[in-house]
């Protein structure tokens, strides 16, 4: 309605009129010219993006009247038999002149190029201890008819020999011709045979280990998986140690904790850079940005001095849960300090994070007071007058901002004559407050 | 020669014995070799800082303002102190909108900066390239560009722009001895401390406290929109911070030790 009024349409659609606007037009599609209507509703009811079949090609005969075609029982050779054998079949006549040419399928009859030796290149080259002429001989008439097909050649041989031993013969056969024939070796160097010769041990090791592998178990190949995980996990650990082996590194935050700051996009880059490391974070204490750099800055090479801060921010308060972190930065703020400084020297940067620390500091005691104090008063007879309707959350509130940025200055001691959303009185540590509403457990009852 | 023993290289001290092994140079003089030595030895515990301030400047055009053509905005990565940052950066590469064409802009020279006219704010990613002796690492800079000023009130004048500059600075720790030397007098450097048993000139005296832009010795024509960074300021502001809070810590543990003391008192009454 809203996209109508916009576009400056009619609102004027009945749903009544928009039921019947869609039917009409389809009536006229079911009638379509030449094809019954049954048939156009196979496809959907609609007429087909692409015409499959012109309707106007059904009805003439194509080449009616171009050539005069018969088919006639004939015989064939073929170039790729070697037997002058003659074949019949049907074959396309145009115009009363056979076809010419050689069958049609005679070239896809390929063999491989076997190289065959003279006796004289066998006396010269090839003899081997472990293999007579005459098998040499029957190997290769063999390769030549199947083809290199060495599975086929094994079971063939007259004598029974490996698959690899075939292999191997023939191969350093070829080898030895190869560069027995060759005009200079420099010639031959770069073919593949005599760069690399066929090496039967290997050859019989790794069909072993490939047979090994594919019969091995589920039960085996989910160990196996274990077993690679724990040596690559070793193998991590053992590099992180090494490049993490100076002392004193942050507490390296999980990547979750990093993401928590302010600018992800900073962080991500630098917390990608420090993962590897973190996986052996020693717990040691936050370091100074003195002279002792830590080593996952060490291993940046180049960061922004930013970067940096955020993470030592993190590292700090690491310890304190997410109230804590926002106590601070109001107590920052409070106090007039960018929560981020404006100007990230690294003297400024050195003065802001230590003056976290105390603010930390400042909040743990102020924490430990609130309790002592809680305590005490709780100690305290019964009677004592219920605090003057303090919420919990104000009176709270009011201790988390010593700092309240006034014109009255600092202190919280003025805090009494602030009128912010609070109902309660503000006061200050100075006067004894009321207990907070949680600490009052029953232990006012125990006054007798 | 100085004894650090970086946790890369060792530190080869004959470089007769070990000149094949650094096989990009012939075994030439002794003065090659040192020269690659100093390609590889990093310096432990050192940094050299660069401070930078990047950020956007846009004028709104006025007149000649169209629908999809409102503002002529800049972007740029320059020194805090308007020195050639061109002695470290090989290139920039601004990734625009992808509205824009050819948004990935690159800059191979100083100043390293893109000027560009359009309509919408986004977020534009800088992406920094030093040069081989100095770190194989790109930088990440992430901006967000402002073309409208914060007070949304009335007319924008052609003269004033919206500026947004953020000062930072570029860190590398642990440098190569060559990279070192090369750059430690430079003025748009800033090196805290010199490592330990380097024994080099000092270099000149560069207090980077204020730094403060000097448009007249840099003659960008920008220039005087340039913001001023004064890293005294924050430091006072800092440092007064620290001892509000330093006071106010005193005064809790003052009443912590009362209280500590007192509880004898209050127990009386309720006669555990």
């Amino acid at each position: 309605m809203d996209a109508k009024d916009i576009l400056g349409l009619p609102k004027n659609s009945f749903p009544a009129a928009q039921e019947k606007k869609p039917r009409p037009p389809k009536d006229s599609q079911r009638k379509p010219d030449g094809v019954s209507r049954e048939v156009y509703a196979l496809t959907g009811g609609m007429a087909p993006l692409m015409p499959s079949i012109e309707v106007s090609h059904l009805k003439k005969r194509p080449n009616s009247e171009k050539e005069k075609i018969t088919w006639q029982w004939l015989s064939f050779t073929s170039s790729a038999r070697t037997d002058n054998l003659q074949l019949y079949h049907w074959v396309r006549v145009v115009n009363g002149v056979p076809p010419t040419g050689d069958y049609s399928f005679a070239k896809y009859n390929k063999s491989v190029d076997i190289l065959r030796y003279t006796d004289e290149e066998y006396e010269k080259h090839l003899i081997d201890p472990m293999w007579t002429k005459e098998e040499t001989d029957q190997l290769f008439d063999l390769c030549e008819r199947f083809d290199l097909r060495f599975i086929v050649i094994a079971d063939r041989f007259p004598s029974s020999r490996s698959v690899e031993e075939l292999k191997s013969r023939y191969y350093s056969v070829n080898r030895a011709l190869l560069i027995a024939r060759a005009p200079s070796p420099s010639d031959v160097s770069g073919h593949p045979l005599v760069k690399e010769p066929y090496n039967m041990v290997h050859e019989i090791e790794r069909k072993r280990a490939l047979s090994a592998v594919l019969s091995q178990t589920k039960q085996q190949e989910r160990r196996d998986a274990e077993i690679l995980a724990e040596a690559k996990r070793i193998m991590e650990s053992r590099m992180a140690s090494k490049s993490a082996e100076d002392a004193e590194m942050p507490v390296n935050p999980t990547g979750n904790e990093t993401e928590k700051a302010t600018a992800p996009a900073e962080s991500v880059s630098p917390s990608t850079n420090i993962h590897p490391s973190s996986s052996t974070a020693a717990p040691a204490t936050a370091t100074t940005e003195s002279a002792s750099t830590p080593a996952s800055l060490r291993m940046l090479r180049v960061y922004l001095r930013t970067h940096v801060l955020d993470q030592m921010v993190q590292a700090a308060s690491s310890t304190a849960g997410l109230r804590t972190i926002k106590r601070v930065d109001q107590t920052l703020q409070d106090l007039g300090v960018h929560v981020k400084p404006k100007v990230p020297t690294k003297a400024v940067c050195a003065e802001h994070l230590e003056l976290r620390k105390e603010i930390l500091t400042l909040l743990n005691l102020q924490k430990q007071l609130q309790n002592k104090e809680a305590e005490a008063s709780a100690n305290r007879d019964s009677s004592y007058a219920e605090a003057p309707s303090t919420p919990k959350r104000s009176y709270r509130a009011d201790v988390d901002r010593p700092f309240v940025p006034d014109s009255v200055g600092f202190g919280g001691e003025r805090a009494a004559k602030r009128d912010h959303k609070r109902k309660a009185p503000g006061r200050f540590i100075d006067a004894p407050p009321s207990p907070p509403q949680s600490k009052r457990p029953r232990k006012l009852k125990a006054s007798d | 020669m100085p004894p650090t023993s970086p946790k890369k290289h060792g530190g080869e001290q004959q470089p007769d014995t070990n000149s094949g092994q650094k096989s990009q140079r012939s075994k030439a003089a002794r003065v090659s070799d040192d020269a690659a030595d100093k390609k590889t030895r990093r310096l432990k515990d050192a940094e050299i800082s660069f401070p930078i301030v990047y950020g956007t400047i846009s004028f709104w055009l006025g007149k000649k303002a169209s629908e999809f053509n409102s503002h002529k905005w800049t972007v740029y990565v320059r020194s805090a102190t308007n020195e050639d940052l061109s002695v470290i950066i090989k290139r920039a590469v601004f990734q625009l909108h992808p509205s824009f064409n050819n948004p990935t802009r690159v800059v191979e020279s100083a100043p390293f900066e893109l000027s560009e006219s359009g309509w919408g704010e986004f977020e534009i990613a800088i992406t920094l390239f030093f040069h081989n002796d100095v770190c194989d690492k790109q930088l990440d800079l992430y901006h967000q560009l402002k073309l409208y000023p914060e007070d949304d009130n009335g007319p924008q004048s052609t003269k004033k722009p919206v500026v947004v500059e953020t000062y930072d600075e570029i860190v590398f720790s642990e440098p190569t001895e060559a990279f070192f030397l090369r750059v430690q007098n430079h003025p748009a450097a800033f090196v805290p401390r010199l490592p330990a048993g380097l024994n080099l000139p000092l270099p000149g005296p560069i207090e980077h406290v204020n730094e403060k832009k000097r448009g007249d010795t840099k003659d960008h024509p920008l220039s005087q929109w340039f913001m001023n960074f004064s890293e005294a300021d924050e430091l006072l502001k800092l440092a007064a911070a620290r001892q509000q809070v330093q006071a106010h810590i005193v005064k809790l543990r003052r009443q912590l030790s009362m209280i500590d003391g007192l509880p004898q008192q209050s127990k009386t009454a309720s006669g555990q």
